[in-house]
């Protein structure tokens, strides 16, 4: 009896460790499946997608994979030197955790992949980019705003803007609703926040900024808002990750904080706007890469392919609002289509070599890589704020650096 | 005044968050009283009682999901002691132990499987949540009611462990395992009463901190979790007022710290940030190992007897 419980008990403990890793390797294992189907064909390209399905970027690396996957369900084969290629998407998530990026960057590179997408979150990007670098494979960041993602190497791409820029239009975008005093909030250790935070703070003057940051794991954001309010702060900047920003907004609206909330890229997302919906006394504003409604066609177009699967509708966070992350997975799909076209091989090398000169007109705007770290050449960003009534994004402007 | 209007909100934090500490705390230091155990899966059945909530009101109106997710939290602790404790009653301590961390990443990964590893926004309970303003201070009910309600259930806890018979059998078993055996009391009895209780407790500070901060992820029971195990440490492990106590000190002290540079501003006693909000977390594992250099057996710890 006692041997039979036990081994039961082991039994149980063995299949937790399993729930735990089928998180990170359901999807490639379905691929797995669907491959070899497409492998008797004889020619299939594999492009990697490297994106958090879990923890605190969880929600947003989500959204970003939907918007690849739409992207390979419009334009699932690609012409490669004269043939017709196949493409399979693998996936690996990396956890939002610099640590895990590792093996999951490590799966993608034994998986045999032309070219990599992601990450959502720039921490991840810049621990797996080495591994990217090794083993030859170019990557396409596609809304790691970082500049350490790119810098240095040249095997990592990026689609999107930088954070010096982004920080740089949000400080003006702050001056222009009338802040003299800043409150900064990144989380510590977070290459993401604390990075866009020094932006921030460089541009909107360092002696007008109050800056705090806090360790991973907390939930009790009550101190940082009440901090905000007693230094007298007029604009309240957190780009945080969203999990971390349900909890400040619902904070800020208990506490009634008084001042304009400010966040970054991660922000856009239909997360924030149920966090903030009906709390009547936030005022929220992000930059943002699209704003929904700027090419009616792929709005609609993209909708219906979220309708038509319950997955896909829980993965968009239980509703079809189109968030500027997976139009960016989407264009990043099809640059990623571009450099293999253009290199005309399946050879992660030849594609690297190609991405330089690939340009590409996408939902998002005309996208090319200037020739010192492959980093998008951008200039504006589409400011939004939350409608906290209907729990939409109303579009605000478009703002630049200058 | 204006200072003490200004810092009112900390004080309130802190206070509720240390209720909440509080609630996780007992059901750590009844079990180690009784079992000589750590039950390191204490934090996560804290969490898993904030899924509940998120599924269970999706189903039923709330009025019925506040009792329902409390009777399951309790099954769910009691399951857990006769799963994986139980058996191992005369193995080794660290085996019971080990059982305990496996407990817990089980319930970690099962909420990771479940949950698909996203944040889950906890349902707004009514009443409870609605906003007040208190001496100037904007805030939740919850806020106010959490040492309230805490500082009831103690009492009522200590009521029990001192006046029932129950209690008494507690009592008997955490003093001598062996000989209270061999008195008649059924063991297996009052270690199921400790972790009822436990977990009831857990559910109802579950349902009061996440209607605070309301984000449930599977790890969100970890860092509460171990919070109150300082607590339960800090206090002396074993005492049920020693683990409330120490839960208010961590509660109060770590809101205290993310705010000091405010409030040294404030009084003019520096003119910048010194980023000290950041050791917020830290202050907290500090804080235990002062004690337990000074205090081994922490503040209200009984002085372990050696019997020969």
């Amino acid at each position: 009896m006692k041997k039979l419980v036990s081994f039961l008990l082991v039994l149980l403990l063995a299949l937790g460790m399993f729930a735990g890793c089928s998180s990170s390797t359901t999807e490639p294992a379905d691929d797995g499946a669907s491959d070899s189907a497409a492998a008797a064909d004889g020619n299939v390209v594999y492009i990697g997608v490297f994106e958090p399905a879990s923890g605190d970027n969880g929600a947003g690396g989500k959204q970003e994979t939907l918007g690849i996957q739409y992207g390979h369900a419009v334009q699932p084969t690609v012409e490669i030197g004269g043939t017709e290629y196949q493409v399979e998407l693998v996936y690996a998530d990396n956890q939002s955790a610099n640590d895990k990026a590792i093996t999951a960057a490590q799966t993608l590179t034994s998986a045999g992949v032309s070219v990599v997408l992601g990450s959502y979150g720039s921490g991840v990007s810049i621990a797996a980019s080495d591994v990217f670098g090794d083993a030859g494979i170019p990557a396409i960041g596609v809304t790691c705003t970082n500049p350490q993602v790119t810098a240095g190497n040249e095997h990592y791409f990026r689609i999107c803007f930088l954070d010096p820029f982004q920080g740089t239009v949000l400080a003006n975008f702050a001056k222009e609703l009338g802040a003299t005093k800043a409150y900064c909030l990144a989380k510590q250790g977070d290459d993401y926040s604390v990075g866009l935070c020094t932006y921030f703070q460089q541009a909107f003057g360092e002696g007008n900024c109050v800056y705090e940051t806090f360790p991973e794991g907390t939930s009790d954001f009550s101190a940082y808002v009440t901090n905000a309010k007693n230094q007298g702060c007029d604009v309240f900047f957190a780009p945080t990750s969203t999990e971390a920003a349900a909890l400040i907004i619902d904070q800020a609206a208990t506490q009634d904080l008084g001042m304009p909330m400010l966040a970054a890229d991660t922000w856009d997302s239909n997360v924030i706007t149920s966090a903030a919906q009906g709390k009547d006394n936030i005022e929220l504003y992000v930059t943002t890469f699209y704003q929904e409604g700027g090419n009616a066609e792929f709005d609609a177009a993209f909708k219906e392919w979220i309708n038509s699967d319950e997955t896909n509708l829980t993965n968009n966070n239980g509703n079809d609002m189109i968030s500027g992350l997976s139009v960016m997975g989407y264009d990043a799909y099809f640059v990623a289509l571009e450099a293999l076209k253009a290199a005309g091989s399946t050879n992660p090398a030849d594609v690297m070599a190609a991405l330089w000169d690939v340009t590409y007109d996408g939902i998002t705007g005309h996208i090319e890589f200037d020739d010192v770290n492959g980093d998008a050449v951008r200039d504006a960003a589409y400011v939004k704020q939350c409608n906290t009534g209907t729990g939409a994004w109303d579009f605000v402007k478009v703002q630049y650096a200058e | 005044m204006e200072f003490f209007n200004a810092n009112l909100p900390y004080l309130l934090s802190g206070i509720s968050v240390g209720g909440q500490y509080a609630l996780i705390a007992i059901g750590y230091t009844m079990v180690y009283g009784i079992l000589r155990l750590i039950n390191f899966a204490h934090g996560d059945v804290f969490m898993v009682a904030g899924l509940m909530m998120v599924y269970l009101s999706t189903a039923v109106p709330i009025y019925l999901a506040v009792p329902l997710v409390i009777l399951l939290t309790v099954l769910l602790g009691f399951v857990i002691e006769k799963v994986a404790y139980k058996p191992l009653r005369s193995a080794p301590r660290m085996s019971v132990m080990i059982s305990a961390i496996g407990v817990s990443y089980l319930l970690q990964n099962l909420a990771l499987y479940i949950t698909g590893g996203l944040n889950k926004n906890y349902p707004t309970l009514p009443w409870i949540s609605d906003t007040i303003t208190l001496f100037g201070a904007t805030t939740r009910r919850v806020t106010v009611i959490t040492p309230i309600l805490t500082i009831l259930l103690v009492a009522g806890l200590v009521l029990l462990i001192n006046h029932t018979k129950t209690g008494m059998a507690m009592r008997a078993v955490s003093k001598d395992f062996e000989t209270s055996r061999l008195m008649g009391i059924k063991i297996n009895n009052v270690i199921s009463a400790t972790f009822i209780i436990g977990s009831f407790l857990a559910a109802v500070g579950s349902m009061l901190y996440f209607s605070n901060y309301p984000g449930v992820t599977p790890t969100a029971g970890a860092m509460p979790g171990l919070k109150a195990f300082v607590a339960a440490v800090f206090g002396g492990i074993g005492s049920v007022p020693g683990a409330v106590i120490g839960a208010f000190l961590i509660g109060i002290c770590e809101n205290i710290i993310k705010a000091l540079d405010t409030i040294l501003m404030q009084l003019g006693v520096i003119q910048s940030g010194l980023g000290l909000a950041t050791f917020s977390d830290a202050f907290t594992f500090v804080l235990l190992i002062v004690v337990l250099v000074a205090k081994p057996t922490g503040l209200f710890g009984e002085k372990a007897a050696e019997k020969v």
